[in-house]
């Protein structure tokens, strides 16, 4: 199958997640499209790794999951305790850092 | 014995560091430590004389180098001092009449409290003042040049709760400061055209310049000399200068410090030599002056600023014969030294008989002193006799040599120079004669006084004015300030008698200054004759208005010019209306332009930076899905941007 196809997935997926941050409300569901954005990068490193035939992209998603892995518990962490004193998980309620 | 040359400094100096820093501790001998240093100060000059008379004419210069203090490549200024005849005389007479008169004060100022304080800044004085002959550069002479305004603007404003002392003190510095660019400016001329400013390289190849830059170098040297010298246009500040104690008076603005400007002139004498166009503008100036001079001094009721008036007009004639060049350079230093001891007399002995009168200086309110105080008269007569040139006394040889040597710059402007110095020897004759007989005789006006504050409403002020001004007792001063106006006296007779024996005098200075016989269209007896009618016309004026009619308390209203004279020939109206006037419009309009233009363009500035901000502030509106469209967009723009570029 030709690699490019997983980089046209990549894209979708990427389109698909950013338009879902851009979009939503709901501080989970923006939480899950960066995910998935992350995750479609992810799909590009290891599809680009694949047709240059070296390990460099391989090695980079790594890192990402490494740092995706890390930025869940923060995020997952403040996501919470926002809706602990809020009652409301909408990130356009949490807008009082403005002048 | 150069070592003991930078020792004549350095004792005034000494003595003004202990006693300025000394404290209270000091106040009971601090007057005796003024004194001292200022006498040790003239015990060395007279010992370097002593050495320099034993030398032959041509090495008799002695160069003492203290320290490099501005070493900068081509930029050398050194603290050296040069002792030659021309500063000789000037240390001579700064630190003998200078000692006189710190042992005057130390009677004068007997019941004032700064008595100390009064002795340090006289001692500050000295040093700045012996500073300023004896450099041997122009940038430590300027050093010297300010250390004496200093001390001239302390020792005026020394009664500063008085307003007038105060005002007259700021008056001084600022019309000084004017004159003391004109020297800064002229030592960065020199610097310019020389690339240096020591005398020996400037003096000596001074006709390697171009006349236009010696001619401007030397019109900024003449600035100099008139704001220190009280010379017209600069004037102004001397007659307010007199609101100093009376030894002050006489010591910086009779005797020693006025006359710096002649100095300065006489030492830059190859400049002048080298511009003929800027020694005639010295000769009006001096001309012009010792006529301005004789004008004020003769309408002037209070004794200090008759005589200040005085002073200046006997400046003018110092400058007008420094103006003269080889011919009069010689004369002027001579009637330097004959005025700093006639004149450092009658000050002192007019402080003495406002000492005998309870501070009162209006000579209306004066007449017929000479039995009270026999002393005073005689030195203040001897004076007197000097100034007024009669013949045989000091006065007489030094003004009788420069309105010779007027006479002999030949031509037209010799003569009109002459005629000047004629008008002007007679002016002297009448105003110092109205002087002497205001002061010493007539009847005794001082006597049945009405009480100065007669509608004293309460009972108690009253009677303080009593007691401060009850009827004056006048008295003979103490022997304490007797002495210094005896010594001096001495000096005012005998002086020019012994300067002109052999011409001296001539053959002491001719090696520093040079000197010329100019061929003078009247000889010598003819200049004589005229100055002896002059002074008789002078003195018999003054006797037919003052000796022979009583003299009225109040001043009678006067003629035009008498009222003119009065107010200094209008010098300080003019002053007023042409430079604080003008000098408030310049200042209006240059505040209109900063206010409006200046500002607007800073202000305008900060408004639209401000006002952009304003705007951009409502991009930060809190809402993290906002942020990420920006983010976005950022992103890609710069995407778009690189794929641009690749395709380029």
């Amino acid at each position: 199958m030709n690699p490019v196809n997983y980089l046209y997935l990549s894209a979708l997926l990427f389109t698909i997640g950013a338009t879902g941050v851009l979009i939503r409300r709901n501080a989970i569901v923006v939480f899950m499209c960066i995910e998935l954005m992350l995750n479609a990068c992810n799909l590009a490193f290891v599809t680009f790794s694949r047709m240059h035939g070296n390990l460099d992209g391989q090695i980079i998603a790594f890192f990402t999951m490494v740092v995706a892995a890390a930025e869940v518990v923060v995020g997952l962490a403040i996501i919470v305790s926002l809706f602990r004193t809020r009652h409301s998980a909408s990130v356009d309620d949490a807008s009082l850092m403005k002048l | 014995m150069e070592n003991l040359i930078a020792l004549l400094v350095a004792a005034p100096l000494l003595g003004a560091a202990v006693l300025l820093c000394g404290g209270r501790r000091l106040d009971a001998v601090g007057h005796w430590i003024g004194t001292l240093m200022s006498t040790a100060s003239f015990v060395f000059g007279v010992i370097l004389f002593a050495d320099l008379l034993g030398k032959n004419a041509e090495h008799r210069t002695l160069i003492q180098h203290l320290w490099t203090w501005i070493p900068v490549e081509s930029f050398q200024a050194d603290v050296t001092f040069r002792l030659d005849q021309l500063s000789m005389t000037f240390v001579l007479l700064i630190t003998g009449v200078g000692s006189l008169i710190h042992l005057y004060s130390v009677g004068y100022m007997e019941h004032d409290e700064r008595r100390r304080r009064f002795f340090g800044y006289l001692n500050l004085f000295l040093a700045a003042m012996l500073l300023l002959v004896l450099a041997d550069n122009y940038l430590l002479l300027y050093v010297g040049w300010e250390g004496v305004g200093l001390a001239s603007y302390l020792l005026i404003g020394f009664w500063q709760h008085k307003p007038s002392a105060a005002t007259a003190a700021k008056k001084a510095f600022l019309v000084n400061r004017v004159g003391d660019m004109g020297l800064s400016i002229a030592i960065m001329l020199m610097f310019a055209t020389f690339g240096t400013f020591a005398f020996g390289p400037v003096l000596g190849h001074a006709t390697d310049a171009s006349e236009g830059k010696l001619t401007a170098i030397a019109l900024m040297l003449l600035l100099a000399a008139c704001g220190k010298s009280a010379q017209v246009p600069l004037q102004s500040w001397l007659g307010d200068a007199m609101e100093g104690p009376t030894p002050v008076s006489a010591l910086i603005h009779a005797a020693t410090m006025v006359t710096a400007g002649v100095y300065l002139i006489v030492r830059s004498g190859a400049i002048f030599n080298a511009a003929p166009d800027a020694q005639l503008v010295v000769t009006v100036v001096g001309a012009v002056t010792l006529l301005f001079g004789a004008i004020v001094g003769c309408a002037k009721d209070d004794i200090k600023k008759a005589l200040a008036g005085s002073t200046m007009s006997q400046i003018g004639y110092m400058v007008l014969a420094a103006g003269l060049g080889p011919i009069g350079y010689v004369f002027a230093i001579m009637h330097l030294v004959t005025h700093g001891f006639f004149k450092a007399g009658l000050f002192l002995g007019a402080g003495s008989v406002m000492h005998g009168m309870n501070d009162e200086v209006d000579m209306r309110k004066y007449g017929g002193l000479r039995k009270y105080m026999p002393v005073t008269f005689i030195t203040f007569g001897l004076g007197y006799l000097a100034i007024i040139g009669f013949p045989g006394l000091s006065g007489f040889f030094s003004k009788d040599k420069i309105i010779e040597a007027a006479f002999a710059k030949g031509g037209t402007e010799g003569w009109i120079l002459g005629a000047c110095a004629l008008v002007g020897a007679a002016i002297t004759a009448f105003y110092m004669t109205r002087v002497m007989l205001m002061t010493f005789f007539g009847e005794e006006r001082w006597k049945n006084q009405p009480t100065r504050s007669p509608e004293a409403p309460s009972a108690e002020p009253a009677a303080e004015h009593q007691g401060e001004h009850a009827e004056p007792h006048p008295h003979e001063s103490p022997k304490v300030m007797t002495i210094p106006m005896i010594v001096l006296a001495f000096g005012s007779v005998f002086a020019g008698f012994f300067f002109n024996l052999g011409d001296r005098f001539l053959h002491w200075l001719e090696p520093v200054t040079g000197h010329s016989e100019g061929d003078s269209p009247l000889s010598a007896a003819t200049v004589t004759g005229a100055t002896m009618v002059c002074l008789v016309i002078g003195v018999g004026i003054a006797y037919a208005m003052y000796g022979r009619r009583p003299v009225p308390s109040v001043a009678p209203r006067g003629s035009l010019l008498t009222r003119a004279a009065r107010r200094d020939l209008l010098q300080d109206d003019f002053n007023h209306v042409v430079l604080v006037r003008g000098g408030e419009h310049l200042t209006r309009s240059l505040v209109y332009v900063d206010h409006t233009l200046v500002d607007g363009v800073v202000n305008g500035t900060a408004a639209s930076v401000g006002g952009l901000s304003g705007r951009m502030r409502k991009l930060q509106n809190g809402f993290a899905r906002s942020y990420a469209v920006s983010m976005f967009g950022g992103a890609a723009v710069l995407v778009a941007a690189t794929l641009l570029m690749r395709a380029v």
